[in-house]
């Protein structure tokens, strides 16, 4: 009920602006004015009361007292405007302040018109007086309106159209003042630039003049050529911080030199010199930390780079997916057009996306949400789901899952069928991946709290994996603008190094012979070229994958050079998406295909001799490839030394045979926790064999370096991370000629395996 | 993860019978492969046997939810539906329940349906018998016992309770933490 009431009390506060101007003579002038102006001025009526309380902090008192005499007013003309005053003041806290402000500008503009205009303004002002009264007070508004807006950022907004709005609001004779004023700009130019003492406050007393002088400047400036500030000045800088306006004007100027650098340096000027003031402002600007404006600098060209930066200053619009497996996209639009949900669908290239522009219940609490019809989900998270386009049946990892918005896409492109493995290796955030997949009605889910690195020893095989990797962020700055001071260069090479070994033990985990499969796809929210394609070309180096086309149409091609780097030149089949060419977050997406199960050791090798780069992946991840399509052969081989080696099998874990794969790694892994006794102790003894594996599986006579291996490496099979260079070369060298006495212990693996898992299922 | 053990399977049986009666044999046998009914973090969720067995590679304390979560025994081994068994209720349901759109919202944020937003009820409710809920638009909103008879709910007042609430999809939202 009392909202019923609010609009008409609304109304009723004081004579608004609009019952002033219909008072009287100005009637006439209400006409002039175009409505737009009216808008503009109660968009900024917040900033006129800013204003308003500076200008009566500084100058008010001294100049109002000092000008007011000056004027040309009468004592009657002071009397009839008291109460005008009044009036205001009611309306609004500040307003008397507003009114002496009003008048100083009035008095500005006389002043500097005083000698030509003087004879004109006193018979008019004679004649006119009560009008004029009045409509000096709405010349006052007007104006200091138009002050207001210069003070807020109006990011170089044309002065040109306010200096017009005054015009059309004055009498004609105001008109042929301006442009009197006009030709005198140059004189006042000059006048302005020695008064630094009076400063903002004269330049405000002087709104209209100076308003003009300002377009005469600006458009001095574009005409002039762009010039770097001295030393002195930038000094002045350190101490005196710009304001931001000059500073965006200073951005724009010295991007427009750095594109036509030639024509328009100035002389003797390099270009680092205008780089580096260029990356000031722009930190200042937009508050990035050098670090990560430097990094963008390098992806962008300058006129990208603006646009960038822009971008991530404004929210990505809110996209949601339509659960395929609860309704349809239309059916969901009716319905939340009929919540008063105002809705489009999400561009040609998604069939189950919508864009909501405005809404007028909590999109994310409507009953059509609550009951799994629609995910929110921004628009860049479809495309790595699409690029991986799983098949009905198959078997799919997504490897970091929180909170589940992808997961659950993949599992309604599968249409429920098949299975799907949730990981995440953050627990906390899995409770949301459980509560997404059963809301959206997701059945053939399995959610596990693995590190991701530790994955192709739990499972493999799987026919598809996702790799959706932690990363730096940057290209959801947006969102979480935190990234834009809180990331160095540490964070990126960290991230990029966890990276690298999510990349390789999803590509292990990945079974290359399956009939349909065998693809990974890699994503991450960054765009970052340490974490995007030099990752992809790590592990393009490190395992027998390739890159194949993403399967979207849209998007840029990753970088095959970037910089010193060189990539891989297929490295522009995988896609790169930006925020302000795409309006969707940051983002970049590669799809492999793995062509073989074998891990390339020779390459290896060398690879680990020269960089001596995260030895331990390929280590690690080595045993589990080359098993399956070894495994086979190796069985019908040498069936003998099966009984020897009781140890191993448990060791193998994950390996088993991949083809028969997934029933006989089960037997196995169940094998080993009922040995142990606890689920715990089951998987410390999967890592530890596959540390020792590494070590022993090298050497072909090595029983003595087992035996030291399997002390040592048990240990070191914890924290895989803490081996040397040194041990890993000699590993991987022990490796090369082994394959032989590999082949044979594992077929005993296999063997002793079977074994266990038949005494299990009878056990059981 | 274990099978569940006679006296459990008999207290869950009992359980989802008050909802959908004799369907519950249309979910142990299923045209579609066979599926069970497995105990994890005294959980019970439901998953065909192809990912029984790929779950059992996970270990225990890494394993967070497999299939559907159907509810959890409490401590003194009763059992507690959770609303994550909507999918399988709603379809086999005998006795269902349709909210006015004014009342969706309130049954949403947790409270009993009134007769004022009562839509339609089947006919033949006994009192206390289990009921799904759905909305006018027969999108399943959450389930809950009724608390009058068909005949009764004729004719009571309108601010009188005529189905207590137990679970709505609200929860999803509101206890997404307990849900596993």
């Amino acid at each position: 009920m009392g909202r019923k009431l609010d609009p008409t009390t609304h109304v009723k506060k004081g004579p608004g602006r609009k019952s002033r101007k219909q008072k009287g003579a100005e009637i006439e002038l209400a006409s002039f004015i175009p409505e737009e102006e009216a808008t503009a001025k109660r968009l900024s009526s917040r900033s006129r009361k800013r204003a308003a309380k500076r200008v009566l902090s500084k100058k008010a008192p001294k100049d109002a007292a000092k000008e007011k005499p000056k004027k040309g007013f009468t004592d009657e003309n002071s009397e009839w405007l008291t109460p005008a005053k009044r009036k205001r003041k009611l309306e609004e806290a500040e307003s008397g302040d507003d009114s002496d402000e009003h008048w100083e500008n009035e008095e500005d503009l006389e002043m500097e018109d005083e000698e030509e205009e003087q004879t004109k303004k006193g018979v008019k002002e004679q004649g006119k007086k009560k009008k004029s009264a009045k409509v000096e007070i709405k010349e006052g508004e007007e104006k200091e309106d138009d002050d207001d807006e210069e003070m807020v950022d109006d990011y170089g907004a044309p002065d040109g159209s306010e200096a017009e709005s005054d015009g059309e609001l004055l009498p004609i004779e105001r008109a042929a003042k301006k442009a009197q004023q006009l030709k005198e700009a140059l004189d006042l130019d000059s006048d302005d630039d020695s008064d630094d003492d009076e400063d903002d406050a004269k330049k405000k007393k002087k709104s209209d003049s100076d308003e003009e002088e300002d377009t005469v400047q600006a458009n001095m400036d574009e005409m002039d050529a762009f010039k770097l500030p001295g030393a002195e000045e930038s000094a002045k800088e350190g101490i005196l911080p710009l304001d931001l306006k000059t500073i965006h004007q200073r951005i724009k100027d010295n991007i427009e030199v750095l594109c036509n650098f030639t024509k328009q340096r100035e002389e003797g000027k390099e270009r680092a010199e205008y780089l580096s003031l260029l990356k000031k402002d722009l930190c200042t600007y937009y508050s990035y930390n050098h670090f990560l404006l430097e990094k963008l600098m390098d992806i962008f060209p300058l006129s990208e780079l603006v646009d960038f930066l822009e971008a991530n200053e404004i929210h990505r619009p809110v996209t949601i997916r339509t659960n395929t497996l609860k309704t349809r996209r239309r059916d969901l639009a009716q319905a939340l057009i009929n919540r008063g949900v105002n809705l489009d669908p999400l561009g040609k290239w998604s069939k189950v996306g919508l864009v909501i522009y405005d809404s007028s219940v909590p999109v994310g609490a409507t009953p059509e949400y609550l009951s799994g019809q629609y995910m929110l989900q921004g628009a860049s998270s479809f495309l790595p789901v699409m690029a991986l386009s799983p098949q009905e049946g198959e078997l799919v990892l997504d490897m970091s899952s929180a909170p589940g918005g992808k997961t659950t896409y993949i599992a309604q492109l599968m249409r429920n069928t098949g299975t799907i493995v949730a990981n995440d290796a953050n627990a906390d955030r899995l409770k949301s991946v459980v509560g997404n997949i059963h809301r959206l009605g997701v059945t053939n889910t399995v959610v596990c709290n693995y590190d991701g690195r530790q994955f192709p020893k739990v499972m493999g095989g799987f026919d598809r994996v996702l790799l959706d990797a932690p990363c730096s962020g940057t290209g959801v700055i947006a969102k979480d603008p935190a990234v834009k001071t809180s990331k160095d260069e540490g964070d990126i090479q960290r991230s990029a190094h966890l990276q690298k070994e999510l990349l390789l033990s999803a590509i292990d985990s990945v079974n290359a012979e399956s009939s349909t499969g065998g693809y990974v796809v890699y994503c991450t929210c960054s765009i970052m070229v340490e974490e995007n394609e030099w990752v992809v070309d790590y592990a393009l180096k490190k395992r027998n994958v390739k890159l194949v086309p993403c399967g979207l149409d849209f998007g840029k091609e990753g970088f095959t050079r970037f910089k010193e780097r060189r990539f891989h030149p297929t490295l522009k089949l995988s896609r790169r998406f930006y925020p302000h060419t795409h309006n969707m977050d940051g983002f970049f997406v590669a799809k492999f295909k793995k062509f073989s199960n074998v891990v390339p050791t020779t390459p290896v090798v060398k690879e680990e001799e020269e960089n001596g780069e995260a030895p331990e992946a390929t280590v690690v991840t080595e045993s589990p490839e080359k098993k399956p399509a070894k495994s086979d052969k190796k069985k019908k081989i040498v069936p003998g030394k099966a009984v020897g080696l009781k140890g191993k099998p448990q060791t193998n874990g994950t390996a088993a045979k991949k083809k028969t794969i997934v029933p006989g790694k089960a037997g196995g892994l169940k094998g080993k926790p009922q040995t142990n006794g606890t689920a715990a102790k089951a998987r410390q003894a999967i890592v530890k064999p596959k540390g020792k594996k590494d070590s022993p599986a090298g050497p072909t006579k090595a029983k003595k370096a087992k035996m030291d291996g399997e002390t040592v490496k048990g240990a070191m099979a914890k924290k895989p991370a803490a081996k040397t260079a040194d041990e890993s070369k000699a590993s991987t060298a022990d490796k090369q000629k082994k394959s032989p006495m590999k082949e044979k212990k594992r077929m005993g693996k296999n063997k002793f395996r079977k074994l266990q898992s038949l005494l299990k299922n009878e056990i059981e | 993860m274990r099978p569940l053990t006679e006296e459990e399977t008999k207290v869950m049986f009992e359980k989802l019978s008050k909802y959908i009666g004799d369907n519950i044999k249309l979910l142990v046998d299923r045209p579609d492969g066979s599926y069970c009914f497995r105990l994890h973090n005294e959980r019970v969720y439901y998953m065909s046997e192809k990912i029984l067995k790929l779950a059992t590679n996970i270990s225990r304390d890494k394993l967070v939810s497999v299939g559907t979560c159907f509810g959890k025994f409490t401590k003194s081994i009763k059992f507690r539906l959770h609303i994550t068994a909507l999918d399988f209720l709603a379809p086999y349901a005998k006795f269902k329940v349709w909210v006015k759109p004014g009342q969706e919202q309130s049954f949403l944020y947790g409270n009993h349906v009134l007769k004022s937003g009562l839509g339609r009820i089947t006919e033949n409710t006994m009192q206390y018998q289990g009921v799904v809920v759905y909305s006018m638009t027969d999108v399943p909103l959450g389930f809950g016992v009724a608390a009058k008879t068909t005949q009764e709910c004729r004719r009571v007042d309108p601010m009188s309770i005529v189905v207590f609430h137990q679970a709505d999809v609200g929860e999803f939202i509101r206890n997404e933490d307990t849900l596993t």
